[in-house]
């Protein structure tokens, strides 16, 4: 009996084991990759690639899927940078794009689920609206210089260390990761997202609110797409409607990737905190190496992506024929 | 009497579409006592239920809940007001603990956290009061047995304040120890004054725990008895709407041919899938009608979804024409001369946008291959035949399959075999909610298949009609079979004892 | 009446409409939008050129139109397009090759990229938009390895004839346009294919169990997008002399599903209508170029097509006409 009940952390115990055999063998090839400094860097470059992802993995722990996150991303680093760049006060711009991305968010789960229509085709359509939408806002990338962008960047750091800090981006991060991992394991609200992912039909019948927390879910995606864009605008200290395409895949990879099922029902917050670690170290290692080609990273995420989709239909097939 | 009638259906009905599921159905439950509902296949059993729990609205009668009338409208509601129903497929979520299962929707809370240690601690009294005390509630449900999920969706329908528990099949995926686990749960629940429904299609597990039996044909009313004035002989005829005396009074077969000396074209032995069907053999010779005769559930159209491919099967040899071949999807069976019409007329028979012709002529352009394709004139030639053969009434041969009625979709499918020309042809309740005439026309296009040397394999509920068309008839119950009757030997009564005397020997050990 | 309703009925009426009022617009707001002059014995104007542009989306369209009547979808197409150009234009500057060897090579790398989501849609089983996504990201990573990033340009007469040739006075890719339908038309009417493909998309169950092979007519239809999505990036690295991997093929998955969606084919799969998909390429194109006239950059118009796309998915749908139905309903009453 034990042994079964591990057997649903089987994914995630991969996942760790690829972040360690992975971060290993760069640290073996790589001078200085092993030091605190390259991990704190690794959390802080993939901050906004993290709040994302941790947006995606209640959507798709619902069954679901969120195509548009790469468009509503991009569309908010343009829009704050836009608006700044006009006059406008960057909070005040932040939060337009928050709460325009909340908005997006919930239309699109509106659509899939009054209208019964597929969440993968919604999100396509809306991948495509935001996108165009961002070009709207401007054809080019917008410099952001301002006040309070040089002041958070300058003051609002984590000392850890005399030498390693974590930038508040990081920080914001691993709050949003705390309330996530408060949602999923601690509110109603929470555990009716893995029942839906379970069994809709169930879930239904059991008398839970489907509807309300379906659109929600795809609401606190738009939001977390937009907030990613928040933190990419600190990042970059620009806004660029260009930003982010292919952005999609790295999300739901890291979310794959951290042991949630595709088919939904199952995962961890925790393990897309590893997803993107190890999206981290790929790219890390890319950029140690310098002789490889950026583009190894869209290949070597694709094809891990793909192996671990594939490892999880070995073990939920097994499970299937055992009990 | 009266106020301990816990539930009262009177004179219900409920229309669809060109069908009328009830009609004027009786339906009552007491305090305190297990109630069976027992019916063939279509006789309206669930169709009841989910108008009783406000899945759908009824369309005429009442029901009365503590002599009120109460119709809810949702499932949710139907609970609030105490009647819990465990669905025939559990209707929890197996990627979640079995304590969440429980609580669901109404977790304890404290300090705005879910509480888990009460929420566990809760699960585990619910369970206890069912008789499990030694279960891990944090388990993910899916690792538990049936039997177990069973219980589990029993705990949360009583966790509620349940005065009605509606069981649908809840034994179907359960074997006899736990099947019998699940009777002692029922019978003390019973003396804790609950009324329980008890919807099954394995007679003898009626006799071992219930009271009452109310019995439903074809969406009406037949009875409703007390356990010890319904013998099981006369619960089978009272389901299949034969008097014994007409039974018995049948007149002899229609047909009488000998098959004997025909040479076997299929022999499959051994053949079964684990847990869905036990070990059997089947043969068929050419010219023959085998008939598959056996209560709903009985494993009689997983066999031949086996000898199709369209399963895979985890055991057994097939032999055609005495060769060892090898079967492993419905194109390996087409290209050996095997056609299979399914009982999911719609799920896996008809292509509901393609045209009447192209329906007919889709498996002998598969069984053609790709690049030989038909040419549009032998297509409407072969479609035109067929839609004169089997009097298929259709606008046109190009009007979409979807818009014919049942009865002409099912010939279309059966112009789609015939079109392949097959050696064996495994009909799967070919005349399935189709009218007496169409039905009339089927069972002579089979007599004449046959007489063409074509082996049939036939399914259908009716007892009288495969008494009528086969000359074999093979005998299924619970997953196994259980005997077989040749020739003269076949009768109806002859086929309800089978099947009733099993029940006894079961009993008797 | 029971003309116009006949008419109505039709899937290809609402596309036409769709195209009519495009073009009155055009004609009315547009200068010289109708205007045709023979230049050096060529023909030019803006409804060729509009053809001549629209020419790829045509080409996707029809490779998508198979693969959605499957009822799957192929979000690779524009990635695809890009791995046959950068192919294309290495092997024109870095070998001796004929141009119609190297040709032949683009098109059977794409058609096995097609071929590989294929296999992971129909032996592996994953849901057709996830091995697409993955392949429209891998496969440009592919395209990006094969040039190192670099743009490469080329002068070769036979690669420039492909997308800026003329043939009988008309575009050549005109041409192409021409020959893949044919082929295609030839493939799905003069052989089981479209049958046993509309038959797939409509009750795969049904079909498995009618004798088809499902599963390889599901890799027959990826591949041959594949095959027509590197037909398409031919034609557009041509078109611009060089192969330019991050931008080429851009966003061009959408435009394909528009035409197709648009064209009548629904996105549930079943019956299919390559004419439909033309014309719903042309339809697109058209809205492309007329937005471009009006002064919109073209990064800007997959607003209005997402709008439309979802509009029309939402007519399609069983629930929304159900909903609709039923306000209307209680609007009368």
């Amino acid at each position: 009996m034990k042994a079964l009940i591990n057997r649903k952390y089987i994914p995630l115990f991969a996942t760790a084991g690829v972040f360690i055999i992975l971060y290993g063998i760069a640290s073996f090839l790589y001078d200085g990759f092993f030091s605190v400094l390259v991990v704190t860097n690794i959390l802080s470059d993939n901050a906004y690639l993290g709040v994302i992802a941790i947006g995606m993995t209640f959507v798709i722990l619902t069954g679901g899927i969120d195509l548009s996150v790469g468009s509503v991303f991009a569309f908010a680093t343009i829009l704050i940078a836009s608006m700044a760049e006009q006059g406008y006060s960057p909070e005040l711009a932040i939060l337009l794009a928050v709460v325009l991305g909340l908005i997006f968010g919930l239309l699109q789960g509106v659509l899939i689920h009054t209208f019964k229509m597929p969440p993968f085709l919604v999100t396509l359509g809306g991948m495509f609206f935001a996108r165009g939408a961002a070009f709207m806002v401007s054809m080019e990338s917008i410099g952001i210089y301002n006040d309070f962008y040089d002041l958070v960047l300058d003051k609002a750091n984590l000392w850890i260390s005399e030498e390693v800090f974590l930038p508040a981006s990081t920080v914001f991060f691993l709050v949003v990761f705390v309330i996530a991992l408060y949602i999923a394991h601690l509110t109603r609200f929470g555990r009716s997202i893995y029942a839906i992912g379970g069994s809709e039909d169930s879930a239904l019948l059991m008398g839970l609110p489907v509807g309300i927390v379906k659109v929600l879910v795809y609401g606190i995606n738009g939001m977390c797409s937009a907030l990613g864009g928040v933190l990419y605008t600190f990042f970059t200290g620009s806004g660029n409607p260009s930003n982010g395409v292919g952005l999609e895949l790295d999300v739901i990879a890291s979310v794959v990737i951290g042991g949630t099922l595709l088919s939904g029902g199952v995962g961890y917050v925790v393990g897309t905190l590893m997803g993107v670690l190890i999206y981290g170290t790929i790219q890390c290692a890319l950029i140690f190496d310098g002789r490889l080609n950026s583009w190894w990273l869209r290949i070597a995420i694709g094809v891990l992506l793909l192996l671990f989709i594939l490892m999880q239909r070995v073990l939920s097939k097994n499970s299937e024929s055992d009990s | 009497m009266d106020q301990d009638v816990l539930l009262r259906a009177e004179n219900v009905s409920k229309e669809f579409p060109g069908v009328k599921a009830l009609d004027g159905v009786e339906f009552s439950l007491k305090a305190g006592e297990i109630h069976a509902l027992m019916g063939e296949n279509g006789a309206g059993k669930s169709t009841l239920i989910k108008v009783i729990t406000g899945v759908y609205q009824r369309d005429g009668g009442s029901v009365k809940l503590y002599g009120e009338e109460v119709y809810p409208t949702s499932v949710l509601e139907a609970e609030q007001h105490g009647i819990s129903t465990v669905f025939q497929e559990v209707n929890l979520v197996r990627t979640l603990s079995v304590a969440e299962n429980i609580l669901l929707g109404r977790q304890p809370k404290k300090y705005g956290c879910l509480d888990w240690g009460a929420i566990n601690a809760h699960a585990r009294k619910a369970l206890a009061r069912l008789g499990i005390h030694d279960l891990d509630v944090t388990a993910e449900l899916s690792h538990c047995s049936m039997a177990i999920q069973q219980m589990v969706a029993i705990a949360r329908a009583l966790d509620i304040d349940a005065k009605i528990l509606i069981l649908d099949e809840p034994t179907s995926s359960l074997d006899e120890k736990e099947v019998e686990a699940l009777f002692t749960v029922m019978r003390k629940l019973k003396e804790d004054g609950l009324g329980i429904v008890f919807v099954t299609h394995f007679l003898g597990q009626v006799y071992q725990v219930c009271d009452r039996i109310t019995v439903l044909r074809n969406g009406g009313y037949v009875g409703d008895y007390d356990i010890k004035d319904l013998p099981k002989i006369k619960l089978i005829s009272a389901m299949l709407g034969k008097e014994i005396e007409d039974i018995e009074s049948i007149e002899l077969k229609e047909r009488e041919r000998d098959v004997s000396q025909a040479e076997d074209f299929l022999v499959a032995e051994n053949i079964g899938k684990y847990g869905v069907i036990d070990p059997l053999d089947i043969s068929v010779k050419r010219g023959e009608i085998v008939g598959l005769a056996g209560l709903l559930g009985s494993g009689r159209t997983e066999s031949v979804r086996l000898l199709f491919g369209a399963d895979k099967k985890s055991s057994g040899s097939t032999r055609i024409n005495k060769n060892l071949i090898n079967i492993s999807s419905p194109r390996d069976a087409i290209s050996k001369g095997i056609g299979f019409c399914s009982e999911d007329r719609k799920g896996e028979g008809i292509i509901p946008n393609l045209s009447v012709r192209e329906n007919i002529i889709l498996a002998l352009q598969a069984k053609r291959g790709t690049f030989r394709k038909i040419k549009r004139s032998e297509q409407d030639s072969l479609a035109n035949h067929y839609i004169e053969a089997l009097k298929i009434k259709t606008p046109s041969p190009e009007t979409p399959i979807k818009n014919l009625s049942g009865g002409n979709q099912q010939k279309v499918l059966l112009a789609r075999w015939l079109a392949v020309q097959p050696e064996l042809i495994i009909l799967d309740e070919p005349t399935r909610g189709i009218d007496v005439g169409a039905k009339a026309e089927i069972e002579h296009l089979i007599n004449k298949l046959s007489d063409d040397g074509v082996a049939v394999i036939f399914i259908s509920s009716e007892l009288e009609e495969v008494v009528r068309v086969c000359d074999r008839i093979n005998i299924l119950r619970d997953r196994k079979k259980i005997g077989e009757l040749i020739g003269d030997d076949i009768d109806e009564q002859k086929i309800m004892q089978v099947i009733a005397e099993v029940h006894d020997e079961k009993e008797q050990e | 009446m029971s003309v116009v309703n006949k008419l109505m009925a039709n899937r290809l009426v609402w596309p036409i409409i769709g195209l009519i009022l495009l073009f009155a617009f055009n004609g009315l707001y547009g200068e010289g939008f109708f205007n045709l002059e023979i230049m050096n014995g060529y023909l030019y104007g803006t409804v060729i050129d509009i053809i001549n542009q629209g020419s790829k989306v045509m080409l996707l369209a029809i490779g998508m139109t198979l693969v959605i009547a499957t009822g799957g979808i192929d979000l690779s197409v524009g990635s695809i397009m890009a791995v046959a150009g950068s192919v294309g234009a290495l092997l024109i500057n870095e070998s001796e090759l004929p141009f119609w060897v190297i040709v032949a090579i683009a098109l059977v790398f794409t058609t096995f990229i097609g071929m590989i989501n294929g296999v992971l849609v129909s032996y592996v089983g994953l849901q057709p938009f996830v091995s697409t996504l993955i392949m429209m990201v891998t496969a440009r990573g592919v395209a990006l390895l094969i040039t190192n990033g670099f743009i490469y340009t080329f002068e070769d007469p036979e690669f420039v004839f492909l997308g800026n040739g003329h043939f009988l006075m008309l575009p050549f890719t005109l041409t192409i346009v021409l020959v893949i339908t044919l082929l295609t038309l030839f493939i799905t009417r003069k052989t089981a294919v479209g049958v046993f493909i509309e038959a797939v998309g409509d009750n795969e169950k049904a079909s498995r169990f009618a004798g088809i092979n499902t599963k390889s007519v599901k890799v027959m239809v990826y591949a041959f997008s594949g095959f027509c999505a590197g037909v398409a990036g031919l034609v557009a690295t041509s078109n611009i002399k060089a192969a330019d991997t991050i931008k080429l093929g851009e966003f061009m998955e959408l435009d394909a599903i528009f035409a197709v969606v648009v064209g009548g084919t629904s996105l549930t799969g079943g019956k299919f209508s390559i004419a439909g998909s033309l014309i719903g390429a042309f339809l697109i194109q058209t809205l492309t170029t007329t937005m471009y006239f009006l002064g919109v950059p073209p990064e800007i118009t997959t607003v209005p097509k997402a709008i439309v796309i979802i509009m029309v998915c939402l007519l399609q749908s069983e629930e929304f006409r159900r909903i609709l139905v039923s306000l209307v309903r209680k609007g009368k009453a």
